[in-house]
């Protein structure tokens, strides 16, 4: 015991999760789509990992790839790709394995509470369904175990509650019901994709609150998609910027935020509204342009027409690697800001930009 | 439960009234007596038929005579075709034939197809849903009446050549004893109401499938089915647990929604193989101006439809915890 204790204090901690060329591409009408490409992330036990960024860059889709609820006729993964959760690479994991890590290890609320749960069972029956797959306790003791959830996320009245159905329960409630679902059998890793989006601001926080407190007693890992980086400052440790279906930078949440090294990054930090940060005309900053579509990509970096700081050949028709930038930190960009390499802002760029804005 | 089903009720008699009422204007229109007997008729002929039907009557009296009627399902008035005969009688004759025919085809229709709906949905975009798609627009593209001539021809008479009346269980046309009461085996079911079934069943099952499997292709990209997945139930489970009982809801209201259609709608049917059935009764007495007939049939087949909605409702309550609270 003490020599494994011993070996571990000096090795880094085994991550739980270990995403390795991820890349998922979807079979549709049109042909072949790559939806996220190459995508690769470590989640250490009891960490929260945020995932940023603009809508369609690939988010949801990497989400869903680890709990593979992609529809599987229509999915393919890389021949290369991994999620390797122990020892199983969840890519390639049988139907029946999935469904085992499905809910007990692995579990994830959604950004709709509004339509997540089922509207013809009662809040009662959707969280005794996960103990019943999961669990081997018998319906008196999964009952108990449902109203201690219920107790949990701090839904008053739970024993009248488990009677009702999810229309006679407001949206913050709902998301309190799909978190106590979700941690019902202290899974090892919580998915939550965007799961304060569609509540009130004040709910929001509230939200946020209790999954930070629940991760802390179930010590629970967290995978916490969003595009509020204002979530993400209050509750993240790592955060994954992803733009175009792929990772341009990742980094603790300090590094992120105080020494962005990609333009992306760094634009959406701007773009985050705060007191005194509105431009002249009043509006919030926001990136000008708009992410290319995944089916007619650009040869070279994928931001490079949105990009302050692009003004080269090999931004247009190289596309950067991800290598490790300043202080090891892995960023995808020719040029990252901070290193020796950094360009000045591109005037003609910058004036385009005025324009637009 | 009880309280919603006596709420429903109480807000459809009024819709019940008003039908009624309009029917019988609509059937005074004209004189039906004038209309029966024609130009020609004598006065004591006129007064004694008008009597028989209590058209002497103040509108009044005769409305909620028809309503009494209705709701003691007494009938006592003669037809004016079927000598001698009560349209009570002809009523409580009629209705179990139709209702051999439409409930056997509409309930197996609605099981089938749901069925196939569903390996349809499981199986979407495959060889399996794609065959089943195209076998029921075949079905669905070919006529009633062809089904009906066919089926008579090959699922009845043909057999019945090549191997004698005794050995083959369905008759051409024509009606025995009823499957009830006297005399009655399960057998007459079968030659006189199965070959018309599997016919009805043959043309609903096109349309239905089609149908059903829309609901279930669109439950199945429902939020909730994603959650129960993320919960780790298996495909089984959520497709006859979670997708099921949501699609009870739409399934509910299609098969309810053609049940007053088909009470007359399976007139082609009595037509066509000779069961005196409501719809079959009912075109016989509008072909003959057989007044009371006419006004008895239509006020029975309006409350039968206005039941058909409340039980809609009823059912509804049943699957969908939203109805119930409104
Ligand atoms: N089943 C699918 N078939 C085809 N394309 C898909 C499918 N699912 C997602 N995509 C595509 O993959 C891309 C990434 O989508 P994804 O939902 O992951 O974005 P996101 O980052 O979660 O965005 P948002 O912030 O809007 O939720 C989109 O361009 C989307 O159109
Ligand atoms: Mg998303």
């Amino acid at each position: 015991m003490s020599d494994t204790t011993h070996s571990d204090n000096q090795a880094p901690i085994e991550p739980l999760l270990k995403v390795r060329h991820l890349s998922t591409r979807f079979k549709t009408d049109r042909g072949v789509l790559t939806a996220i490409d190459d995508v690769s992330f470590d989640l250490a036990p009891g960490e929260t990992l945020g995932i940023v960024g603009e809508s369609g860059c690939g988010k949801t889709v990497t989400s869903k790839s680890v709990m593979r609820l992609l529809p599987d006729h229509l999915t393919i993964y890389g021949d290369d790709s991994e999620i390797m959760y122990k020892d199983l690479n969840l890519v390639r994991a049988s139907a029946g394995e999935m469904r085992k890590i499905r809910g007990d290890k692995i579990a994830m609320i959604f950004q709709e509470p509004m339509t997540a749960l089922n509207p013809v069972f009662t809040i009662g029956w959707q969280l005794d369904e996960t103990l019943k797959y999961h669990t081997d306790l018998n319906k008196r003791q999964r009952r108990e175990r449902v109203i201690e959830m219920l107790r949990l996320v701090e839904i008053p009245n739970p024993e009248q509650r488990v009677k009702e159905y999810p229309h006679q329960l407001s949206g913050g409630m709902r998301q309190r019901v799909m978190i106590a679902i979700a941690l019902s059998c202290e899974p090892d890793i919580l998915i939550a994709d965007e799961p304060t989006t569609a509540l009130d601001v004040t709910i929001q926080a509230q939200i946020l609150d209790l999954m930070n407190g629940l991760k802390r007693k179930f010590n629970t890992s967290i995978m916490l998609i969003t595009h509020d980086l204002g979530v993400v400052a209050t509750v993240c440790d790592r955060v994954m910027v992803m733009y175009a279906g792929r990772v341009i930078e990742s980094g603790s949440v300090g590094e992120i935020f105080h020494n962005p090294q990609h333009p992306y990054t760094k634009a959406l930090l701007e773009s985050i509204p705060k007191h005194g940060r509105k431009r002249a005309d009043g509006r919030l900053p926001t990136i000008p342009g708009i992410v290319p579509s995944l089916w007619e990509l650009p040869e070279g970096c994928r931001f490079e027409a949105r990009c302050k700081y692009s003004d080269s050949d090999r931004c247009i028709h190289q596309e950067p690697e991800l290598r490790p930038g300043l202080s090891d930190r892995p960023v995808r960009c020719h040029y990252a800001l901070g290193s020796p390499d950094e360009r000045p802002v591109n005037l003609t760029a910058s004036a385009a930009e005025g324009a637009a804005g | 439960m009880w309280g919603f089903i006596a709420r429903k009720l109480i807000y459809n008699v009024p819709v019940y009234l008003g039908i009624i009422l309009i029917v019988m204007l609509a059937l005074r229109v004209q004189d039906p007596t004038l209309m029966k007997l024609g130009k020609n008729a004598t006065p004591a002929q006129i007064e004694s038929v008008s009597k028989s039907m209590g058209l002497d009557q103040p509108f009044v009296i005769q409305y909620f005579e028809l309503l009494k009627n209705v709701v003691t399902f007494d009938f006592q008035e003669e037809s004016w075709s079927h000598g001698g005969k009560s349209v009570g009688e002809m009523l409580k004759s009629s209705i179990p034939m139709s209702l051999a025919i439409t409930v056997p085809t509409l309930g197996l229709s609605a099981i089938i197809g749901v069925c196939i709906a569903l390996v349809a949905a499981y199986y979407r975009g495959r060889a399996v849903d794609r065959v089943l798609m195209i076998v029921a627009v075949l079905g669905m593209s070919i006529s009633y009446l062809v089904y009906i001539i066919f089926g008579q021809f090959f699922g009845a008479f043909l057999p019945r050549q090549a191997l004698g009346g005794e050995n083959w269980p369905f008759e051409i046309t024509g009606y025995g004893p009823l499957f009830l009461g006297e005399g009655a085996t399960p057998m007459n079911w079968v030659s006189f109401y199965m070959l018309p079934v599997i016919i009805g069943l043959i043309v609903s099952l096109g349309y239905d499938t089609r149908f059903y499997r829309a609901v279930m292709v669109e439950e199945s990209s429902r939020d909730y089915i994603t959650t129960a997945l993320a919960k780790g139930a298996s495909k089984p489970k959520v497709i006859f647990v979670h997708m099921l009982k949501n699609a009870m809801i739409p399934i509910i209201t299609r098969v309810m929604s053609t049940l007053p259609f088909l009470i007359t709608g399976a007139v082609l049917m009595e037509i066509y193989f000779k069961i005196p059935g409501m719809g079959f009764q009912l075109i016989n007495a509008l072909t003959n101006l057989d007044f009371p007939v006419i006004q008895g049939f239509v006020a029975v087949l309006a409350a039968m439809f206005i039941l058909t909605v409340i039980a809609t409702d009823v059912l509804y309550a049943l699957v969908d915890p939203r109805v119930r609270l409104s």
